[in-house]
């Protein structure tokens, strides 16, 4: 930790960032998202099980892009994030500095994000064991009780649209779902309106979600949605054999193709 | 009325559930389910929590769903008929052992429905409805009612409060005509007061700011640097207006097949970044510090101002539902210290 | 008891599918008239939420068609389209919801003889499994009986 905040420090006394992204103590035992231009303030920046937001979810959000140059504090799933957000064009390699954090806590000191990319191909990259755990047991089902399963989550789902709110990855300024001529998606919170949503917002992050889990740690409803992204991480590994995050090149999963990906339903 | 102050026991408690949800009103009781405490429609006696500080959801919905539907529609290619719903028919919804603060935040939508326009829908299901409170003995850090002049034992809003006492008994105060009409209806189930009081057994919330000062600050602090600061966490999502008992924001929308639909009235949130968005591309809150800023100026300085409430009943919602921590008592209390000068 | 007789919409290419489900009518091949044919430039362009849409409007069953692979007009609209089948497949299976009732299918502009059977077989299997009667449902449920005014 300590080593976080000097190098954040010598960072914004350098001035080679504007601001730094990291994670302080919030209020009643919570960890939450810190921005911080003054490098006297450093000291606040924590690191430990608590800070679970994804922070890139800040990078493409107008006020911070405003700053400029940022550093952020990066355990894998956000270096995992910007690195998706470089290959969209979302957000400029040159402006981001990673201030990382391995699996065990420490900080690493990454020189590029070319650094990053190495870095992670060197880490077995999955879904997070207990939510894999939950899809082997879904996936063990039959058909029938899975959509019972989802029909009940699912109903209860309100649209405050907190699960988008938190992913970095859905960072479009008109979502679908509020696209009305056509209107692709039945707006209001009904049945129908929460299934077509969150179908949605699934396949948009088939091959783009990291598995971070903030979507279904930001929903006020204890909805699992972050179980369908996240079965769809899988799926499109085991398909086409890439992962999202693991490179700042545009390779994910649905915007490329191989002439010979093997399906078995096409007649 | 002159109230009345009564005790009922558990056992009667559960009776008197039962025999209103017998005589066909709708229960809306907190359940525990999915890690969380919320209401539902009609649950069984035995399935209703007691125990919880607060339900994720409020009450709200009970007079203000989440969908509504206003009318249906029928056109052909020469007129539009418009097909009205009795809303005489909704039957009478009892809430029942709703905290203090959302009992009282019933008036604060009655201002709102009634204020420009009156709204027949709101008040045909507002005419309906019975709020039976429970008194809080637990409350937890997001909690500050006695901060938006409520409390844990605020009768504000209820037709009977019930407090829970330690010997397992509860005192109930009958505020209303309704309330002594379930009351008489039910003679049985009470018995005579003792003189219990219900203040040695409510929790104790300490007063954390003065709303009038933070309504004086906001007057003068629509430029503050503090929203940037203190928003800029803020990720815009409807989480905190869709949990709280008072945001009463929405959106029209029409859902039509082959020329027969409905128009639906559905929740909304400033916090959404299309929420002011004009058509022409330009939009008023561009930044979703503009959004924060404008959640709480209209709860504490606009609404103060027109209709003579502050739009908070103090519930905590908003700050445990927030997924990044954007904790709305901490904002208020640094509120109300910021030093601005009268413009 | 009356045979059922499915509503079917196909979401076709305009350089294969299309121009072979034209060669099925020159041929004078008879084949079912359940479907309703819809047009798309390419396969490319058949998102997943026209098929949503096709059941939310009372389809019981859709079928999805372009040209074969490497034979694409665009040289690669289908081959994108294929991880995109691939995914829907995948989350819809996951969701509960059997994608038996979407047939996809690769039909070249020559293939007039083999969109016919491509349909017959369709019709066949959706009228085997029956009315979407399940989706219908939760098209029409939710805010009546929540609101308590039916
Ligand atoms: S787990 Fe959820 S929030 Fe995280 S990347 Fe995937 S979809 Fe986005
Ligand atoms: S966060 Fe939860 S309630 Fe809100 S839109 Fe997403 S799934 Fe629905
Ligand atoms: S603003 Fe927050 S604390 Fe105030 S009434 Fe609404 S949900 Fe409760
Ligand atoms: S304050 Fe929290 S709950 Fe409200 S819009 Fe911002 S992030 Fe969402």
């Amino acid at each position: 930790m300590d080593n976080l905040r000097k190098k954040a420090k010598e960072l914004l006394e350098s001035k080679s960032v504007d601001l730094v992204i990291g994670y302080e103590n919030g209020t009643n035992g919570k960890a939450r998202a810190v921005f911080i231009k003054d490098p006297e303030k450093t000291g606040k920046l924590i690191y430990d099980e608590r800070c679970k937001q994804n922070l890139a979810v800040y990078l493409n959000k107008h006020e911070v892009k405003h700053y400029g140059r940022i550093a952020i504090v990066a355990p894998l799933m956000v270096m995992r994030s910007i690195l998706v957000l470089i290959s969209e064009c979302q957000v400029k390699q040159e402006n981001i500095t990673v201030l990382g954090i391995g699996n065990d806590g420490s900080f690493l000191d990454f020189q590029s994000m070319e650094v990053v990319e190495k870095y992670i191909s060197k880490i077995p990259l999955g879904n997070p064991e207990p939510d894999q755990v939950i899809i082997d047991k879904l996936n063990a089902m039959t058909m029938e009780e899975r959509r019972e399963f989802w029909q009940n989550e699912l109903e209860r789902c309100f649209k405050c649209y907190a699960c988008r709110a938190a992913c970095p990855m859905c960072y479009c300024l008109r979502c679908t779902v509020e696209c009305n001529q056509p209107q692709w998606i039945s707006a209001p919170a009904h049945p129908l309106g929460n299934l077509e949503w969150h179908q949605l917002r699934t396949m948009h992050l088939t091959g783009r979600c990291v598995s971070c889990g903030d979507c279904g740690r930001a929903c006020p409803l204890n909805i699992p949605i972050h179980l369908l992204t996240m079965q769809q991480a899988e799926e499109a590994f085991h398909m086409f054999g890439v992962r999202a995050g693991t490179s700042m090149k545009a390779d994910s999963a649905l915007s490329t193709y191989k002439p010979d990906d093997k399906e078995n339903f096409i007649l | 009325m002159i109230p009345e102050k009564k005790i009922i026991d558990r056992v009667a408690l559960d009776k008197l559930y039962e025999s209103l949800k017998a005589a066909g009103n709708k229960m809306f009781a907190p359940v525990f389910r999915n890690e969380q405490t919320n209401f539902e429609y009609n649950p069984a006696a035995t399935e209703i929590s007691y125990s919880h500080i607060q339900t994720t959801q409020s009450v709200k919905n009970t007079v203000f769903p989440k969908i509504e539907n206003l009318f249906r529609f029928e056109s052909s290619q020469k007129s539009v008929e418009l097909v009205q719903i009795d809303f005489t028919k909704v039957p009478r919804v009892i809430v029942w052992n709703a905290h203090p603060c959302d009992a009282a935040a019933f008036s604060a939508l009655d201002s709102v429905f009634n204020w420009d326009y009156v709204d027949e829908i709101y008040n045909a299901r507002r005419e309906k409805l019975v709020v039976i409170g429970m008194s809080c003995i637990r409350a937890d850090e997001n909690c500050f009612c006695t901060s938006v002049d409520l409390g844990p034992g605020a009768v504000k809003g209820s037709d009977i409060l019930l407090t829970p006492l330690a010997n397992g008994k509860f005192i109930a105060e009958i505020l209303t005509d309704l309330g002594k009409s379930i009351a008489d209806e039910n003679a049985s189930l009470f018995t005579a007061s003792n003189g219990e009081n219900k203040e040695e057994v409510l929790a104790k919330v300490e007063k954390q700011f003065s709303h009038e000062k933070v309504t004086e600050n906001l007057k003068n602090g629509f430029e503050n640097s503090f929203w940037h600061e203190f928003s800029l966490r803020c990720i815009g999502c409807g989480a905190c207006a869709y949990v709280c008992p008072i945001c009463t924001c929405f959106d029209i929308q029409d859902e039509s097949k082959a020329g027969k639909g409905r128009r639906l009235r559905c929740w909304d949130s400033c916090g959404f970044g299309m929420f002011t968005l004009h058509t022409s591309g330009h939009n008023p809150r561009e930044v979703q510090s503009q959004r924060w800023r404008q959640r709480l100026m209209h709860k504490f300085s606009y609404q103060p101002d027109r209709n003579e409430f502050i739009g908070c009943v103090g519930c905590g919602r908003c700050s445990r539902a927030c997924p990044v921590d954007m904790n709305i008592l901490e904002q208020l209390v640094e509120l109300e210290k910021l030093e601005i000068a009268a413009k | 008891m009356e045979q059922f007789e499915p509503k079917l919409v196909a979401f076709v290419c305009n350089w294969c599918t299309y121009a072979g489900a034209d060669l099925t009518g020159t041929s004078r091949i008879k084949y079912a008239t359940n479907v309703r044919i819809i047009r798309f430039p390419c396969t490319g362009r058949i998102d997943f939420m026209l098929i949503s849409k096709a059941f939310a409007n009372g389809a019981d069953g859709v079928i999805v068609s372009g040209c074969h692979p490497n034979d694409c007009h665009y040289t690669s609209g289908n081959f994108h389209a294929r991880r995109r089948w691939m995914s829907y497949n995948a989350m819809l299976t996951f969701m509960g919801m059997d994608p038996e009732r979407i047939i996809f299918s690769w039909v070249s502009a020559a293939e007039g003889a083999k969109w016919a059977d491509i349909v017959n077989q369709s019709v066949d299997k959706i009228r085997k499994i029956g009315p979407f009667t399940e989706y219908q449902k939760l098209v029409q449920s939710g805010i009546e009986e929540e609101n308590f005014n039916g």
